[in-house]
């Protein structure tokens, strides 16, 4: 589905991604872990199209089309959803009219009639309960005066809306409390079917014990210096990233 | 250094000089009534003042250089009629809606639906010839034809408009819609349209002025209106503009406001090559409130400059003012709003805010905030920022499936809205909300 080989990307003058690849396959859920700063949310962009990176080398292809090529609307179009890190509050625009906007153009790109105020509302109703986000939160401005928590809720109801087949979660973890970590997990695993993938980037083990991944690799200075299955996570959990990082460092040197 | 009055030779300035003159010779007996005195003084304070340059301190940075240079026609009869109007994409307008074609009434387009015990409209012309007692006690009392040429000119020459005038205690509930059209099909047209608004004790009103341009020509609309509220009444007051690039706005709106009254205005600039809109409000009595809102959206070369002045004279009186621009390409903005607070006005509280968002390297937007504050026991504030679209936001949008346009289109459609939700005569605002979906998509 998701093969990306050999990708360089740089921001203004700085290298950060230095030579990553991966093999996502339909269904499969991977865990990106590893330090602060070492790339994963620049990778996580990229993929999603921000225009800040500049890819410099190496290549993504996505259900056989070159993703890089693509704008930003046209890879969500194609299926892919970024939940941010840190989500954006854009005052004025509600979350309904947004997401029905969004829905109703991602159906245009695959040839499809736009939902009817009706069946948007039937939906909206369905996925908002999966998550559990208050109906009054959808009708005020997207994400504006949103608690972190509300932030990140809100982000998992928006990929429920609109389907996607790859879930980029870039920390969709952080600044939740308990009661909310385990919504989101499970929202997320609800839409678990087989077919729909998951990038999920991560610090802690407690995301992975509700979403349990195929894959767990390491990114460490713009590269996947480590990947293994769910038990490299409860290591890591354990043990820090210092033992990979001095691996790694010691063989840059030498 | 010689004085920079009298020095304007322009082509424009002797067209209306001889007009004046010509008017003066058909007065025939009348030319001794007050009115018509006030007039001639006008036209003399004009001739003095000349239209003003760039080293005007009020007009620095709108230039009317190209305006002067040309000549206009502000008498040619037009056949402009209904066919025609339906021709232009108008909104369904209900209520009193006035057409003035070429800043002349049209009574056969017009409508006045409010019965006449409640509400008095009546063309500025017809008042002026048959009954100059309606209007001599109001006229050129409030806007000032003494230092502000375009004002003078108005005062010297405009021959219609509308005089309302609302009774004491009543509430008019359907609104007056003034719909002010340059027909420009076959000449450059000038138009001076002047509006008298009176509203009594304790009543209630909402009026709009609509400005628009049809045909390919020059179009140059010089309009005063002066209102006039009275003790414990609400106004609310439009004015949407959507005139073409080759056309010229000046437009003053003065207004004089007893106590406890309500003043509520939003002034929407969809299109024009050139607009300056001065709005001018004196609060003279106790527990006074003003509300001033404004959006420009130019596009292109076009000019937009509001200049706003709020003169707080008693105590105890609150004004708001928002002031919001989008401007796009090589457009230019200017925004001037004066707040005084004279030493009476004890307990004052003034609000200023203007925010713009520039879509472009080109466009350029000039803001000047000016509070001169004589009392010691007020609220002031002001704030102007000058920004630039939210990248970020935008590609949020588009990770979730807008198309950039789109996404553009939705934050500033985001940004107006603010203004746009202030104005309370249902099709003025869906006219405006249409006008700038229009706009919006060349963004
Ligand atoms: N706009 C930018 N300008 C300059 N440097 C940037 C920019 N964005 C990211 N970087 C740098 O790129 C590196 C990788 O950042 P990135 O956000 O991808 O890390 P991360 O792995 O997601 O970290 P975290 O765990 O803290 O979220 C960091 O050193 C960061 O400072
Ligand atoms: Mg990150």
């Amino acid at each position: 589905m998701l093969t990306i080989s050999n990708l360089h990307a740089r921001i203004e003058e700085k290298e950060i991604l230095r030579g990553i690849n991966l093999e996502i396959k339909p269904g499969e859920v991977h865990a990106i872990m590893g330090p602060n700063g070492s790339g994963k949310s620049t990778l996580a962009s990229v993929l999603a199209g921000r225009e800040d990176y500049e890819v410099t080398d190496g290549s993504v292809t996505f259900n056989g089309k070159d993703l890089l090529d693509l704008a930003p609307e046209k890879r969500a179009a194609e299926g892919i959803f970024l939940a941010f890190q840190y989500p954006v509050e854009i005052p004025g625009v509600t979350t309904i009219n947004f997401l029905k906007t969004a829905l109703n153009e991602i159906r245009k790109y695959n040839g499809q009639e736009p939902l009817d105020a009706a069946q948007f509302l039937k939906r909206m109703k369905e996925k908002a309960k999966l998550v559990k986000i208050d109906d009054a939160l959808l009708k005020r401005s997207l994400n504006e005066g949103f608690s972190g928590g509300e932030k990140k809720r809100n982000e998992i109801f928006q990929m429920a809306m609109l389907e996607p087949s790859l879930g980029l979660l870039d920390e969709t973890d952080s600044g939740l409390d308990i009661d909310a970590l385990r919504i989101v997990a499970e929202g997320v695993n609800q839409l678990r079917d087989g077919k729909r993938s998951f990038v999920v980037v991560t610090h802690y083990q407690r995301l992975l014990d509700y979403i349990v991944p195929d894959f767990v690799h390491v990114l460490y200075k713009g590269r996947i210096v480590k990947s293994g299955t769910k038990e490299l996570a409860l290591e890591l959990e354990e043990k820090g990233y210092d033992w990979i990082k001095n691996e790694v460092d010691a063989l840059e040197v030498a | 250094m010689s004085s920079i009055e009298n020095k304007d030779t322009s082509s424009l300035k002797a067209e209306l000089i001889a007009d004046f003159q010509l008017s003066q010779a058909k007065l025939n007996g009348k030319a001794a009534l007050p009115i018509h005195q006030l007039r001639g003084e006008a036209m003399q304070n004009f001739d003095k003042l000349g239209f003003p340059t760039i080293r005007h301190e009020e007009w620095k940075y709108s230039n009317v250089s190209n305006l002067v240079k040309q000549t206009f026609d502000f008498h040619t009869k037009t056949d402009f009629n209904q066919a025609d109007l339906d021709k232009i994409p108008l909104p369904h307008l209900t209520g009193n809606v006035l057409y003035f074609i070429n800043g002349v009434y049209n009574a056969e387009l017009s409508q006045i639906t409010t019965a006449e015990n409640k509400l008095k409209v009546i063309p500025f012309s017809e008042a002026l010839a048959q009954q100059p007692e309606l209007i001599e006690g109001y006229f050129g009392k409030y806007a000032n034809y003494e230092t502000d040429a375009f004002t003078a000119l108005n005062t010297a020459l405009a021959n219609d408009g509308v005089v309302v005038q609302v009774a004491d205690n009543k509430i008019v509930e359907e609104p007056i819609i003034l719909r002010f059209i340059s027909d420009v099909r076959l000449a450059n047209i000038g138009s001076q349209p002047r509006n008298l608004i009176v509203v009594g004790k304790n009543s209630q009103v909402k009026i709009a002025e609509a400005y628009r341009t049809v045909g390919e020509g020059a179009a140059f609309v010089n309009t005063v209106t002066e209102i006039i509220v009275d003790e414990s009444a609400m106004v609310d007051y439009y004015k949407v503009q959507s005139e073409s690039d080759k056309s010229y706005h000046i437009g003053t709106t003065q207004v004089y406001q007893k106590g406890r009254s309500y003043f509520y205005a939003a002034t929407a600039t969809l299109n024009g090559g050139f607009v300056r809109n001065n709005l001018n409000v004196v609060l003279d009595g106790e527990h006074i409130e003003s509300h001033l809102y404004g959006l420009y959206v130019p596009n292109g070369k076009q000019h937009v400059d509001n200049h706003t002045v709020v003169d707080h004279r008693k105590p105890n009186c609150e004004s708001h003012e928002l002031y919001k621009g989008i401007l796009m390409d090589k457009s230019t903005g200017v925004f001037n709003g004066k707040i005084f607070v004279r030493e009476d006005a004890q307990k004052t509280n003034a609000y200023q805010n203007c925010r713009n968002v520039v879509t472009s390297d080109e466009a350029t937007m000039n803001t000047k905030p000016q509070l001169e504050i004589w009392a010691d026991d007020v609220k002031c504030s002001h704030g102007t920022t000058t920004g630039q679209l939210n990248d970020e936001a935008i590609f949020y949008m588009q990770s979730r499936g807008i198309p950039k346009k789109e996404a553009i289109r939705l934050q500033l459609l985001a940004f107006a809205q603010d203004v746009v939700t202030q104005i309370k005569i249902d099709s003025i605002r869906e006219y405006i909300e249409e006008l700038i979906l229009d706009k919006l998509q060349g963004a």
